[in-house]
């Protein structure tokens, strides 16, 4: 691995829910095992794309390492200490160095606040500065994030989508963190108005040295984002690797089968391309197959992909794979 | 030239509301050969829905109102017909998919008996016939099983196979046209492949026209013959798929290609976005609406209005500016 720092650390995370059943006594009939097994490595000022399919458990995912839900096992270590299971006390001061930025920016923004209101909250909530002091740090937050200063005074409601995506965004630097979860953070834009926002993103990580774990089922957003990829399936980290690694060699099957559905917006490419399906849908968390959680759907898989879940296998230079067929 | 299957000329369609008068479609002509895939592309509201709805005056009046010169499909004046005769095209001749399918499922039916009903309807079936073609056309969208199948429930179902029950339903009358509304965007994308493989397959297969309507300019590439771009309730630019991507002529269709990442490119590019907001339907400037975007605006797009014109064999543009590459 290269020198650069390591700012997060996940090691084989697991999330459990109870399922709940019954009106009154809610009791419990089983066990959702929404994230079960997931590490990796995020370098400061680095970006590691999060990739899978719906309900693989990427957002959960992104919540524990924020430590906006207690792990049910494995560990968490952010700017070297660990926090898999640290009190509200130790994760207060913490708290100010990660931050979240949703898909829905419209959801997250309060209706009744102005954008002043909205970017200057985390600092008066955390009592930094005077009040002078907040008008001017929150004045240059909304011009970092490239809104004009006369938009400090309006509300949420008269804005787009992107603009609104932008004021969620001066909101997270606030604090000035080391680290932002961004969950789908472009997924709800127009295609004209995502590439502003990742140009943002982009600028942002190079004025301010962020390190952003990057969750998208955008094969292609992620690739030109993330200079690092792991791919998610059903609770399990499958493969990682560096980015040209993981599209130019996808190792897993899944991973092979994720980006051959992916179309690339070229008549003529995909006019020579194959076309092969991966037969199937994602099965329940609830209830997921045994062995390799892909098995059912793998076209190469073998008697013993059924039985025993492969572990994650550090195959050198940066790679890892969870797969069989990548064994001794 | 052969007449087209469809042909739309001068659809407009416009919602009064409390803010006034919102034109969602303005001015659209298109056509669609027999057989052929056209895609309809552009980003939310700028009508792309309105337009398949409107051309089966599937939009309630009031609070909307179509107007077109004319709308003729398999050499027929839609504009004649009246309500009973457009419901029994729908469903008949012109099928439609929406992107969730539970919203045009009945909860409280069997899908064997939504499957089979059109065809006891439409084409005069027999309950057991129609309830055997059903099982057929099951089978068909590959769903495992088909003869049980029939007597579950869609929420039984999962998103994937609910989208197959569609488009099982949308083949059973044989229709020469089916228009597909965003019908992958809710799912993953390797359920995303296999549904569109399979309309692919099965449109060929039958030779059933498709309006496919996407914001994907991938699925496009994938899937589309012809290429219809929209702006802001107007057709800025249409021509063949590999026109369209290869040498787009309108500033938007260019700014679209190049504001998106791709799979097949060097990495390290830096994006171009087009910059500035989408446009508010209810406030629109004079002139081309994509002037307060666009980065090739010469003096007469404040003024005037660019109308849809030929520039090459099959491609058409709206546009003041002759742009290049
Ligand atoms: N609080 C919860 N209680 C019970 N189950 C949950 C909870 N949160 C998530 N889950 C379940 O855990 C699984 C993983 O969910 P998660 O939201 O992390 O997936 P995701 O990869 O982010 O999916 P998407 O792409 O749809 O956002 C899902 O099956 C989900 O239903
Ligand atoms: N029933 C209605 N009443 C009033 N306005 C409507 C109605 N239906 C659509 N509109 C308006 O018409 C415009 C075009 O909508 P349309 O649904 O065709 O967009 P679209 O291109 O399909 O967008 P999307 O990609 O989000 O589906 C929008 O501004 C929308 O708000
Ligand atoms: S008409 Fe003018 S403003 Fe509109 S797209 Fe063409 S150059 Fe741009
Ligand atoms: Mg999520
Ligand atoms: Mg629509």
């Amino acid at each position: 691995m290269s020198a650069a720092e390591t700012l997060l650390e996940v090691e084989d995370l697991r999330v459990h829910f109870p399922v709940l059943r019954g009106i009154v006594f809610h009791r419990p009939v089983g066990t959702i095992k929404a994230v079960d097994g997931v590490g990796f490595r995020l370098a400061r000022g680095k970006t590691l794309g999060l990739v899978g399919e719906s309900g693989c458990g990427k957002s959960t995912t992104g919540l524990a390492v924020l430590r906006m839900l207690t792990p049910s096992g494995g560990a968490i270590r952010f700017e070297g200490r660990d926090i898999t299971q640290a009190d509200a006390d130790t994760l207060r001061p913490l708290r100010r160095r990660m931050q979240m930025v949703y898909q829905d920016p419209y959801g997250s923004l309060n209706p009744r606040m102005t954008v002043a209101d909205i970017v200057g909250e985390p600092l008066a909530v955390h009592d930094i500065g005077t009040p002078a002091e907040r008008r001017a740090a929150t004045a240059e937050l909304i011009a970092l994030v490239g809104l004009k200063p006369d938009m400090a005074d309006r509300y949420p409601h008269e804005f787009s989508g992107g603009q609104r995506q932008r004021i969620g965004i001066a909101r997270a630097l606030a604090l000035r963190p080391s680290l932002i979860v961004c969950d789908e953070p472009v997924s709800a834009l127009d295609v004209s108005i995502q590439a502003q926002i990742v140009n943002l993103f982009e600028d942002l990580q190079t004025r301010l040295g962020l390190s952003y774990l990057f969750i998208a089922h955008d094969l292609a957003v992620v690739r030109h984002i993330s200079e690092r990829v792991a791919v998610m399936y059903l609770g399990r980290i499958v493969e990682t690797a560096d980015r040209r690694d993981l599209y130019k060699a996808p190792l897993h099957p899944y991973t092979q089968a994720l980006l051959a559905a992916v179309p690339i917006p070229s008549p003529a490419l995909e006019a020579q391309r194959a076309h092969p399906v991966v037969a199937g849908e994602v099965p329940s968390p609830m209830n997921p197959p045994r062995g390799c959680h892909f098995h059912p759907r793998c076209p190469h898989a073998k008697p013993v992909c059924s039985e025993t879940a492969p572990a994650l296998r550090d195959l050198g230079q940066g790679r890892a794979v969870a797969c069989h067929l990548h064994g001794d | 030239m052969a007449e087209p299957l469809l042909s739309v000329r001068g659809l407009s369609t416009s919602f009064r509301g409390e803010g006034g008068v919102v034109r969602a479609v303005d001015d659209v002509s298109f056509d669609v050969a027999a057989g052929e895939t056209v895609a309809i592309v552009g980003e939310s509201g700028s009508g792309k829905s309105v337009t398949a709805l409107s051309v089966l005056r599937l939009i309630p009046e009031p609070p909307g109102r179509i107007e077109a010169k004319a709308v003729r499909f398999a050499g027929r004046d839609l504009g004649a017909l009246d309500a009973s005769g457009i419901q029994a095209l729908r469903g008949n001749d012109i099928a439609m998919i929406f992107q969730e399918p539970m919203s045009s499922l009945n909860p409280a039916l069997t899908v064997g008996m939504q499957v089979a009903e059109p065809l006891n309807r439409h084409r005069g079936m027999p309950w057991p016939e129609a309830l055997a073609e059903a099982t057929a056309l099951l089978r068909k969208v590959q769903i495992a099983d088909p003869d049980r199948r029939l007597a579950s429930y869609p929420h039984q179902f999962s998103g994937g196979m609910r989208q197959r029950v569609m488009i099982a339903m949308a083949l059973a009358c044989r229709p020469k046209l089916i228009i597909a509304d965003e019908p992958t965007t809710a799912l993953d994308v390797t359920v995303q492949a296999q549904i569109l493989e399979l309309l692919k397959t099965l449109t060929r297969e039958s030779g059933t026209a498709l309006i496919l309507i996407t914001h994907d300019l991938g699925v496009v590439a994938r899937y589309a013959d012809r290429v219809c771009v929209m702006y802001a309730g107007r057709l800025v630019e249409t021509g063949p798929a590999r026109t369209i991507y290869e040498t787009p002529r309108h500033p938007y269709t260019v700014g679209l290609m190049a504001s998106i990442p791709r799979l097949d490119e060097e990495i390290g590019r830096r994006l171009v976005p087009i910059e500035g907001q989408p446009p508010d339907l209810s406030a629109l400037p004079p002139g081309c609406a994509f002037r307060p975007r666009c980065p090739r605006a010469v003096a007469r797009c404040e003024r005037e209005r660019p109308a849809l014109e030929p520039i090459g064999p099959d491609h058409h543009k709206a546009c003041w500016n002759d742009v290049r590459g």
